[in-house]
């Protein structure tokens, strides 16, 4: 099947610095990869270079076969939708911060409160739909975020540790929601986490970032069975 | 000065001027205080130290430039605007324009900053970006636009050098506060000041009730 997204000599600076090289990398249309590493390694740098929200300084990205400079970079983000860690949700109610990214590509109010309302109830939060989202706790507000982001029906979905700030309960309970609306729908997802086990369960593949630098990518056994240097040794004997 | 047409006269130009003015300064200064909290550009600490700095400019310096600029023989002379309202409102406009600009960038500097990257990553052009950056800052924003009122609808000094307080022309609240003190009419001036006070206070008000009511929860 051919790459949805395909990395070669990926080089990202931040501050003058080398923040992530990546040799070579390829997302599989349909498949869940999930990114592990520890904390500053780097992880959050490839989702924010996959939806061009910082520079490269090097090597090429290629989405859907095409250089990632080529596209326009609005064509190219409404492809996508990005889940940070933190729900960062607008002061407004939680029906309007979920259609907002359909309000942003001209979906008429009716149509878009139509297709949020779906969302609402898959992530079993339908009944917030007319509070204000500053009143949610944090479970109900990732909960939130991941409608907004789902309803847009990305080709892409990126996601930077949305159950990072949870309590483990409600941590699960999402990522027991999530999986299989992932699965049914077949969609091309990166999710960052330092959990190894999060990423075993959520992820086809896993990848390993570690000090600035794509280590190693294969399953959750290959990984642990056959770490590729010291660095992801390292990493998975910190767990 | 008795409370009569001439009264409502100076009042309602007093209103006329300051707020045409805050609206020019509203207009100019949250687009550059934007520019100057999300933009990324060469010397924009200089000009966002430039800007802070204006925020603090005295009246009757901005009075001084401005009534040079509008002198007769200034570069602006052949407009003839010295001594009219729209001088006036050119220096009220320098007096209100940083104050709306500062505020207006520290009102977005104080945004989560991985708002902005949220709001791109959900398909948001640059300016529905900014649109939706503005709406959830309306509050300081609101905050900023009555600084900016209250700077310009208080002050005498600028408004005397380059209006001239000439009566029914351009005389307004302040400077007719200045006239009658500087005649001796001690309970005219008090009553003008108590008004300056109450319409003050009335703008504010319901600018507040506005902002207040976008911050209940």
């Amino acid at each position: 099947m051919t790459p949805l997204i395909e990395i070669r000599d990926l080089l990202v600076q931040r501050g003058g610095r080398t923040a992530l090289h990546v040799d070579s990398l390829d997302v599989v249309r349909g498949e869940v990869l999930a990114l592990v590493g520890p904390n500053g390694a780097g992880k959050s740098t490839l989702l924010l270079a996959f939806a061009r929200l910082i520079a490269i300084a090097g090597g090429s990205v290629r989405y859907d076969g095409r250089l990632l400079a080529t596209w326009r970079a609005l064509e190219y983000r409404r492809r996508l939708s990005y889940v940070f860690q933190d729900p960062l949700l607008l002061d407004m109610s939680v029906e309007q911060n979920v259609a907002l990214g359909l309000r942003f590509r001209g979906v008429e109010n009716r149509e878009a409160r139509i297709r949020a309302s779906v969302w609402l109830q898959q992530l079993g939060i339908d009944a917030l739909a007319p509070r204000r989202a500053v009143e949610l706790s944090g479970g109900e507000a990732q909960r939130v975020s991941l409608a907004r982001a789902l309803v847009l029906d990305p080709e892409l979905l990126l996601l930077d540790e949305p159950f990072a700030a949870l309590d483990p309960p409600t941590r699960a309970r999402l990522l027991d929601d999530l999986l299989p609306l992932l699965r049914q729908d077949g969609r091309t997802t990166v999710f960052v986490t330092h959990d190894l086990q999060e990423a075993a369960r959520l992820g086809q593949r896993i990848g390993v970032i570690a000090g600035g630098r794509l280590r190693q990518v294969g399953t959750a056994s290959q990984i642990k069975t056959d770490p590729a240097d010291d660095e992801v040794a390292a990493f998975l004997s910190s767990l | 000065m008795p409370f009569n047409s001439e009264l409502l006269q100076i009042t309602l130009l007093s209103l006329q001027i300051s707020a045409t003015a805050t609206a020019i300064s509203l207009l100019l200064g949250l687009p550059l205080g934007t520019a100057l909290a999300l933009g990324k550009f060469p010397l924009r600490g200089f000009f966002m130290s430039a800007v802070n700095t204006g925020m603090g400019l005295p009246p009757v310096v901005v009075g001084l430039f401005v009534a040079m600029m509008l002198w007769r023989s200034g570069p602006l002379g052949s407009l003839d605007l010295i001594y009219t309202p729209a001088a006036m409102i050119i220096a009220q406009v320098v007096i209100a324009f940083p104050v709306v600009s500062g505020l207006t960038a520290a009102a977005l500097q104080a945004l989560d900053p991985r708002l902005r990257l949220q709001l791109l990553g959900l398909g948001a052009s640059r300016l529905q970006m900014v649109w939706m950056l503005w709406r959830e800052a309306r509050l300081p924003l609101l905050a900023a636009l009555m600084a900016g009122f209250g700077a310009v609808i208080s002050e005498v000094g600028a408004s005397i050098m380059v209006g001239g307080n000439i009566r029914y022309q351009t005389r307004v609240l302040t400077t007719a506060i200045v006239l009658e003190t500087s005649k001796g009419e001690f309970p005219t001036a008090v009553a003008l000041g108590v008004l300056l006070l109450i319409i003050t206070f009335l703008v504010n008000w319901a600018l507040t009730s506005i902002q207040q009511r976008g911050a209940r929860r």
